[in-house]
């Protein structure tokens, strides 16, 4: 045990603190420096977690192995890219205060906390401090109604959830007697039977988990907060919490509870068909791009948790290739919502595009690329992610968990390409501005991937394999 | 040389049809006629080569298939039979896109019109010279393809969609026939390569498929093919329609290539039809009876390219009953002679057309000889050859199929010599019927016609006179290369006559009578059409009258289309009405559009749920909770 074994996150707090104290001396504005920090940092620590060892620290609170290695960087790439996306927006609409960038930092640090957690103490601290920036961040245009309206909602019902965690656990420890992973899992593996006490604390966790992946029940909050937080948020929201929040969820279930999937294995295969039916269904009927996007990513966690449910080693795997994919395109598809504006200002309805297919070829190609690779059709990356899963959960015997992911991506395609058909085939109002350089950017780096995932898969399939492997062992 | 004579055209066709626009219209128009002199030139030095020097050749080109043991190669097959027809298609295509280039001077897309032409020329000249029958397939289909874009050229018109339409149809039809033909070679060989079929045929003469010997079932098979092809009884219907593309396509297709396709198959696969004399009966049923039906309703056809169409699909069927009775050699001299008789005929009409402002109808022609002298000549020249007039080209083919006919002393042979020589009467009847009626008598075309009448340009005569020499030489001179005394040496066993064969020795043998028949019934048939139409023009109009049934039958083609319409075209039309209106609109369009609407619902549905109120979504999460809790415990239980 050993105190350096946590580096990287330790690094990263420093970091921020530095940043925050760098950032409160000058007089004036200093939220691009700021930023450009935070990206140095995260990319530092980034660096720091592919080095580190494997093992337990903290008396057994903290871990760390390939699985998390491959999480915190998931993690830690959705919050420089979400902050990326902030750059030029924040300027404009005159949110460029360095808090932002900070509260970004310490949001991704909490969701590394959450990664590495191997105790339920660990996982609470760790959920709470991703989740008190992000309710912040989500209230950020403080002058906005629907801000402080999308930052109160999320703040009410995320306490709520914390709550349900906090029960949770104190219930599991009462008929366990731990809160470590490990003794745990040694716990479940030597009893035959678990208690009933022991199964409602379970389904609080998973519940609580559940709210931050905004898997159906648990999704109320993210079309209303999605739509009403500033772009770039709603971005970093669909992807640093969602990869912190499902790494957790899948090493709690398939860690120590993985001796009693037979018994929570039924409720993930109802929230992963509910999550894939909802964000299906849901978004056909949306107007708005950060609202069609909230469902959308409803659906993509459906997907994802079908790897979770299967619970298998193809199925983990499947989960993991998933999430990677699944950051890069949609931090893509957020470039391309985030550079819609006109004369100035921000517009945010899918009517908005239409015409982009001539106004600004380029950027209508990368969207046309993003939607193609949501709906999930060869040869984009996004078919990969679901051949992966509907693979591992067709393997596993789960038939009808494998056609309701089949069938739902076939109606979710509609609005995907709907918003193709709005770009190429509608008249457009007016062009939109030109796309900043720094989101031209990200479009393309994304795009490139998503075009040629086909060509070089193996080293993330390898990654993604190692991981699951050391989650299972 | 080998390669380019077949490759010459595809780059034409390419040049023009892809860059036409570019590089201008006369550029391209140019451009394809010089690749086809390169062709010609190629495939005359082919033809020197192979067939005279005797020194057959395969060009490999790469392979093809290669699936599990399956091998097929792209392959130029050069023997004496490709060798022929490679030089006989280079050298009439090469006319004919000289002749086009005056003929379609006021068409608005010449480059087009010149790229499907050259497109054509090469498809069949990968189907003469392929050394498989996979390869020969793909210049099957190719021709056809090509002639459905030539036929429908002119697509803005109905009537040209509705002919390319039913060209491409018949076809088909055959093609089906031909595709079970190569499968049950397949089966039976284990392979499709010419050279391997040809030298396992003796050990597979005892196979059965379905009961059937194999060998007479290939047979047939691929003679149905070829019936859809050449424009055979039953499946002809296509041929007379096709006049509705621009008249150097009739002359192509209908004359030196497409049709002859069929015949050029039955006369390849000649080791293997030597094998299936049943087969070869039914060949000569066949063709005797299309070469005298074709000539029956030839006789009262008035459109001026539908009577040379059915002339043409009448000297078709010569050409099977001569391959029927064992004398493929024969066959393929009649294929020779008549590409250039008949080339000169279509491209004559053509000029007559052309001077006629576009009138095609013979009954609003006449007196005209004296204005286009050149035209008329010509005419005449390919009269005389198409009725067999000694020392005109089709003298002599058509009196070795004649000969070949009689020698071979069978029941269908006989037939098929009586047939013969009431068509070669009906022939020499029709064509000068046509002769007299477009060039003799008064003047029928109204006057601003009449004083539009000119000679065709240079561009366009000089083709008709080249081809006027081939008709009138073509057969004395290569007579004794096809038929006569080098015959053997000639074709270097690329034709096999099999060991019970002796028809090439014994049709030299025959009664003098028999030599003589066909001539003397094409002067009667020459003096008849001279004294109805030229010495009491008013007979026709009351013979038509006295016998109205028979002229009916006749001037409706034998009602073959009715029949058709009636029996497949009818029933087909209803039941794919059924299909649209139930299975289509109903039932195919009904599932998605049920599937979108309810989809659209659900949707709405699940908007609703969300109000946008936190107590709401508070309460839905503790419900879930609720719910997911209960599950488990009874899970439990």
């Amino acid at each position: 045990m050993s105190w350096t074994l946590a580096l990287p996150e330790i690094v990263l707090a420093v970091a921020g603190l530095a940043i925050l104290a760098g950032g409160v001396l000058p007089k004036r504005d200093t939220f691009f420096p700021a930023s450009m920090a935070v990206v140095g940092a995260l990319l530092l620590t980034a660096v720091l977690v592919i080095g580190q060892e494997e093992g337990t620290a903290f008396g057994g609170q903290y871990v760390s192995d390939s699985f998390s290695s491959f999480m915190k960087l998931l993690t830690i790439l959705g919050g420089a890219l979400g902050l990326l996306l902030a750059l030029d927006w924040n300027e404009k609409e005159g949110l460029g205060r360095f808090e932002f960038s900070v509260l970004v930092l310490y949001a991704t640090l909490g969701g590394m906390v959450m990664v590495s957690a191997n105790d339920l103490m660990t996982t609470y601290l760790g959920l709470e401090l991703l989740s008190l920036p992000l309710y912040v961040v989500a209230a950020f245009n403080r002058d906005d109604a629907r801000s402080s309206e999308a930052g109160l909602k999320y703040f009410v019902l995320g306490a709520l959830a914390s709550g349900l965690l906090l029960y949770g656990a104190s219930l599991i420890y009462g008929f366990a007697g731990s809160t470590n992973f490990d003794r745990l899992a040694e716990a479940l593996s030597a009893g035959q039977q678990a208690s009933p006490g022991l199964v409602v604390g379970i389904v609080f966790v998973i519940a609580a988990l559940a709210f931050k992946v905004s898997a159906v029940p648990f999704h109320m909050w993210t079309p209303d907060v999605y739509e009403g937080a500033p772009t770039p948020v709603t971005a970093f929201f669909a992807m640093a919490p969602k990869v912190a929040a499902i790494a957790l969820l899948a090493r709690v279930l398939l860690g120590p509870f993985g001796d009693v999937a037979a018994q929570w294995q039924q409720i993930m295969l109802l929230v992963s068909m509910g999550s894939m039916v909802l964000g299906a269904f849901a978004a056909i009927g949306q107007r708005n791009i950060k609202r069609l996007m909230a469902y959308s990513s409803i659906g993509h966690v459906g997907y994802a948790l079908m790897g979770v449910a299967v619970a298998s080693d193809e199925g983990l795997r499947g989960l993991l290739v998933y999430m990677a994919i699944y950051i890069l395109m949609n931090v893509g598809t957020f470039a391309v919502i985030v550079a819609m504006r006109r004369g100035g200002r921000a517009v945010e309805q899918v009517d908005d595009l239409a015409g982009l297919g001539r106004t600004d070829p380029g950027t209508a190609m990368w969207m046309a690329v993003f939607m193609f690779s949501m709906a999930g059709i060869p040869p984009l990356a996004g078919f990969f992610g679901k051949l992966y899963v509907f693979l591992a959960a067709v393997q596993g015997g789960f038939w009808v968990l494998a056609t309701v992911g089949v069938l739902t991506s076939v109606v979710s395609a509609y609005y995907y390409l709907r918003i193709v058909k709005v770009m190429y085939f509608d008249q457009g109002v007016g062009a939109l501005d030109r796309a900043p350089a720094s989101l031209s950017v990200v479009m393309a780096g994304t795009g490139l991937f998503n075009l040629l995932f086909i060509l070089w898969p193996a080293p993330i399939l390898a990654a993604a394999g190692a991981a699951a492997a050391a989650l299972l062992a | 040389m080998f390669v380019g004579a077949v490759f010459f055209p595809l780059l034409g066709a390419t040049i023009s049809g892809f860059f036409g626009r570019w590089i201008g219209s006369r550029a391209a128009q140019w451009s394809s006629v010089g690749c086809m002199v390169l062709a010609a030139v190629c495939g005359a030095l082919a033809f020197a080569e192979v067939a005279m020097d005797s020194r057959p050749a395969t060009v490999g080109l790469g392979t093809w298939i290669d699936v599990g043991g399956f091998e097929l190669a792209w392959a130029l097959r050069y023997d004496t039979l490709a060798a022929v027809m490679v030089a006989m298609v280079t050298l009439i295509s090469t006319l004919i896109h000289l002749y086009s280039v005056g003929y379609m001077s006021h068409d608005a897309t010449p480059p087009r019109f010149f790229a499907y032409l050259s497109l054509f020329t090469f498809m069949m000249l990968m189907l003469v010279t392929a050394d498989n029958l996979a390869q020969l397939f793909f210049g099957w289909e190719g021709v056809g393809l090509a002639s459905y874009l030539l036929i429908g050229y002119w697509y803005d018109r109905d009537s040209a969609n509705a002919a390319a339409m039913k060209a491409f149809i018949v076809n088909r039809v055959g093609d089906f026939f031909f595709m079970l033909g190569v499968a049950l070679v397949f089966l039976t060989f284990d392979s499709i390569d010419f050279s391997e079929i040809f030298a396992a045929v003796p050990q597979h003469t005892g196979d059965t498929f379905l009961g059937l010997n194999s060998i007479e079932l290939i047979g047939v098979l691929l003679f149905l093919g070829a019936c859809g092809k050449s424009a055979q009884l039953g499946l002809h219907t296509w041929l007379p329609d096709a006049m509705e593309g621009p008249t150097p396509v009739s002359a192509l297709i209908h004359a030196a290539t497409m049709v002859t396709a069929g015949v050029f198959l039955v006369c390849r696969m000649s080791p293997l039809m030597e094998f299936a004399p049943n087969a070869l009966t039914l060949v000569t049923f066949v063709g005797a009876s299309t070469a005298l039906f074709a000539a029956t309703i030839g006789c009262v056809q008035n459109d001026i390219k539908r009577i040379i169409a059915y002339s043409t699909c009448s000297q078709l069927g010569y050409m099977f009953f001569a391959a029927g009775v064992g004398a493929y050699q024969v066959a393929m001299f009649h294929l020779f002679t008549h590409a250039f008789f008949k080339a000169l005929l279509f491209l004559g009409a053509g000029s007559v057309i052309h001077a006629m402002s576009d009138e095609q109808d013979i009954r609003r022609m006449g007196g005209i000889w004296s204005k286009i002298p050149v035209t008329y000549a010509v005419m005449w020249i390919g009269s005389l050859a198409l009725a067999g007039i000694p020392f005109f080209a089709g003298y002599y083919s058509k009196d070795a199929i004649l000969e070949a006919a009689f020698a071979a002393h069978s029941l269908v042979g006989g037939y098929a010599f009586i047939c013969g020589i009431l068509a070669a009467f009906l022939t020499a009847f029709y064509s000068w019927r046509l002769l007299i009626l477009t060039f003799h008598g008064e003047p029928r075309a109204d006057e601003h016609t009449m004083g539009h009448i000119h000679e065709s340009p240079v561009v366009m005569l000089a083709p008709l006179l080249l081809l006027a020499v081939g008709a009138v030489l073509a057969g004395y001179l290569f007579y004794d290369f096809f038929v006569g005394e080098h015959e053997h040496a000639f074709w270097a066993g690329s034709i096999v006559n099999a060991a019970h064969n002796h028809i090439m020795h014994d049709m030299h043998e025959v009664p003098a009578w028999v030599p003589l028949a066909p001539t003397v019934v094409a002067v009667l048939g020459i003096a008849l059409a001279y004294f109805l139409y030229m010495v009491a023009p008013g007979l026709p109009a009351r013979l038509a009258a006295a016998v109205p049934a028979l002229y009916r039958f006749l001037l409706n083609k034998w009602y073959f289309d009715e029949l058709y319409d009636r029996i497949f075209v009818g029933p087909a039309r209803r039941l794919a009405a059924v299909f649209w209106k139930i299975g289509d609109v109903r039932i195919i369009d009904g599932m998605p559009n049920g599937a979108a609407s309810l989809a659209a619902g659900a949707s709405r549905g699940a908007v609703r749920i969300q109000t946008g109120r936190v107590a709401n979504y508070a309460f839905a999460m503790i419900i879930g909770l609720v719910f997911f809790v209960s599950l488990f415990m009874l899970g439990l239980r």
